[in-house]
């Protein structure tokens, strides 16, 4: 045999990289525990779309003043319960126009019903315009900042009206309310779970890891929240707050709430992991090897359970947006002028009103949206987290 | 057995006490009582009581004793079978919640049971023909059922039966049978109203079984004694529903008892919308006028119709499966 150089190969002839390039599926050996999380993750498509879906409505949410056509709350006499307008791209006599253009809105008042009715006036056009400036506002409320007025869709010429979502009865538009809204609803449900997530993890913990009365104690807790209905309970704490309250108290007491009650779920999740853990021949080994308690806790324990403690949190999310909008709905929960969906579909309450105007059932639209594209991220992140997983 | 049970009752007992506790608790919270918000709604129609007549209303109402009189008192009342008195609708509390008790029980019932019924055999179905266009089909239609919430869609079923049927079909009965005595004809108007609200409160709950079912049987399915019974020559549909679905079911018999807590929330808000005359909608009203004994009873029946619920399907549940015996 001629010793030649050649290129290492494993059993199954495959090439075999060095330590510093691993290939093949020798990647898969050395890759971190978060870069298999994510190799897993990125081959369930709808979970993939879903994030896609996250990132634009928390973007939106964020610059929510940028993207809003209308001032939120400015009412509009003229303008009440107009249906969506219809962008357009031709017109009859102009031709085709690459640039999106609506119609002028003109109001005429059925004799018989007195009711107004609202059509296209042909003859006026308004180019719909990106990145135009337009009423100004203060980003986030941060008084140092200094106005801006650059908003993603507006026209520069006066008169010029587009309502995406059509208007509701005080003539505000729908689309810039739940471009607002947004922000309101989602970060609820970002804060609420954070807030759920420390005293979950805190009393799971605590619950899972020392054993004996103290799981014994919390356990008879956690099985006694869960066995009052929800929302009665919900009802009852809510109607507490008084009414008198600032409306950013009253957003922040709503969030205690909602998380007094959600954190038992986490807490189970938590001290079934810290339960299954514990016996694990690595926490003997570390413990052997002299760590203490603490240590053994935050180095070994937690990176295992991680990922499913952030797969649980991404569910909860969504049930916590659900919660608050169905507070808010009842009248419960948030007030205005704070506006979450929850509060624009009280607006949708009268079954006749919605059957003529039912474009006011629009936030409930993004609600689904919302809560289904969470679902989808936390089930593909579960499947992702899970290690027995096919 | 006995055993078991006894000892499941010495649990539920403490949590039937401390839930009264917190329900009283809970009514106590909001400032002022219920005089409070009757004398502002006296001055805002134009009338008005000066002070002694409002102290001496609240000696009479009880309202002035320490908490935990009021709660003493409250407890004992119930237990000798008086829930107090309701100082809004002017009425002994028994009277006004005794037909709600049943309506809601009957919806929560028949919406459990029309669950069940829908959800395992699509579930068994959509694990059976796995990735097959009813798989995709019943996938997909769960996905939704569990992003709408409940109230949402009671109002765009509201809204669909209006415009495509003409009717408005909230309540429970028509005008006619509104106030009468239970009969034949009674319930079958009953069941004719029944099914919108069972729908809408249905939905969210298939959709979850669907899946749990579906999950869980693709599960055993992959076992080896479905392979070995396959071998033998056991037909394919008594194999499947002899043994697989039988462990499939294991762990929806003891969710039930939780699918109660959950059953009665979202019976509260749908009644709220389509204004259908049960506890959960009494309790709103209540809550918005602070009426104390009304508001409490009313979460306590709720609370206690709930921890009975979970007991049975404990007891459901060690009936069905040997191996929990404590």
């Amino acid at each position: 045999m001629v010793a030649e150089q050649r290129v290492p190969q494993d059993r199954a002839g495959e090439p075999q990289g060095t330590d510093s390039e691993p290939l093949g599926e020798e990647k898969i050996y050395v890759a971190s525990q978060w870069q298999l999380m994510w190799w897993r993750f990125r081959k369930h498509k709808p979970a993939m779309i879903a994030v896609v879906a996250i990132i634009i409505l928390y973007g939106v949410a964020i610059f929510a003043e940028f993207f809003s056509m209308v001032e939120p709350e400015q009412t509009n006499v003229t303008r009440i319960l107009t249906s969506p307008t219809r962008i357009h791209f031709y017109d009859p006599e102009k031709g085709f126009s690459l640039r999106p253009f609506v119609y002028g809105i003109e109001r005429d008042r059925d004799p018989v019903t007195l009711r107004y009715s609202y059509a296209e006036d042909r003859a006026v056009i308004y180019p719909l315009r990106f990145f135009v400036r337009g009423f100004e506002y203060k980003l986030w409320g941060l008084r140092r900042a200094s106005l801006q007025s650059l908003h993603f869709m507006g026209f520069d010429v006066q008169g010029g009206e587009a309502y995406l979502f059509g208007t509701d009865r005080l003539g505000r538009d729908v689309y810039s309310r739940i471009v607002h809204s947004a922000r309101i609803s989602l970060s609820i449900g970002i804060v609420g779970v954070f807030l759920s997530l420390i005293l979950g993890i805190l009393l799971g913990g605590m619950s899972g890891y020392f054993g004996g009365w103290v799981d014994l104690l919390i356990q008879r807790v956690i099985e006694f929240i869960r066995s009052i209905p929800t929302i009665p309970l919900w009802m009852a704490l809510a109607a507490a707050v008084p009414q008198d309250w600032p409306p950013q108290r009253v957003y922040f007491s709503i969030t205690i709430l909602l998380s007094l009650i959600a954190w038992t779920g986490l807490a189970r999740v938590v001290r079934g992991r810290f339960l299954s853990l514990r016996e694990e021949d690595f926490v003997m080994a570390a413990r052997l090897a002299g760590s203490n308690e603490l240590r053994i806790i935050l180095r070994h324990m937690v990176p295992s359970f991680l990922s499913h403690i952030i797969a649980s949190i991404t569910l909860s999310i969504p049930r916590m947006i659900l919660s608050e909008t169905s507070l808010s709905f009842l009248g419960l929960g948030l007030r205005p002028p704070v506006i979450s969906w929850g509060v624009m579909l009280r607006d949708a309450q009268n079954v006749q009103a919605v059957s003529l105007s039912p474009w006011l059932l629009l936030p409930g639209l993004i609600i689904v949206i919302t809560v289904l594209a969470f679902n989808f991220m936390g089930d593909g992140l579960r499947d992702a987290a899970d290690p027995y997983a096919r | 057995m006995g055993n078991y049970i006894l000892k499941r009752a010495l649990l539920a007992l403490p949590t039937l006490l401390v839930v009264s506790m917190v329900t009283f608790f809970v009514i106590e919270l909001p400032p002022g009582d219920f005089l409070t918000s009757y004398v502002a709604q006296l001055r805002a129609s134009g009338d008005y009581l000066d002070q002694v007549q409002i102290d001496k209303l609240r000696e009479r109402y009880g309202l002035d004793r320490p908490v935990y009189e009021r709660y003493y008192k409250w407890m004992a009342g119930i237990a000798r079978g008086d829930f107090g008195y309701s100082l809004e609708w002017k009425k002994p509390v028994r009277e006004l919640i005794g037909d709600r008790v049943l309506l809601t029980l009957i919806l929560t019932a028949t919406t459990m049971l029309a669950t069940w019924l829908v959800a395992i055999p699509i579930g068994v179905l959509s694990a059976t023909k796995q990735y097959s266009f009813a798989d995709h089909l019943t996938t997909t239609f769960g996905f939704i059922g569990l992003g709408t919430p409940g109230f949402l869609l009671a109002l765009v079923v509201m809204f669909l039966a209006y415009r495509y049927l003409g009717s408005n079909v909230s309540g429970f009965f028509s005008p006619d049978f509104q106030n009468a005595t239970w009969s034949w004809a009674r319930i079958v108007d009953l069941l004719k109203h029944l099914w919108l609200p069972v729908l809408v409160l249905g939905v969210n709950g298939t959709a979850g079984l669907i899946r749990t079912m579906r999950a869980n049987l693709l599960d055993e399915l992959h076992k080896p004694y479905v392979e070995t019974a396959r071998a033998k020559g056991l037909r394919e549909r008594r194999l499947l529903w002899k043994y697989p679905v039988r462990l499939a079911l294991n762990p929806f018999v003891s969710s039930a008892g939780w699918m109660l807590p959950q059953l009665f929330s979202g019976a509260t808000i749908v009644s709220v919308v389509l204004s259908l005359p049960t506890v959960g909608q009494m309790l709103l009203r209540s809550l918005q006028s602070q009426d104390m004994y009304l508001a409490g009873s009313l979460l306590l029946v709720i609370s206690v119709l709930t921890i009975l619920g979970t007991f049975v399907s404990d007891i459901a549940l060690g009936l069905m499966d040997p191996r929990i015996r404590f």
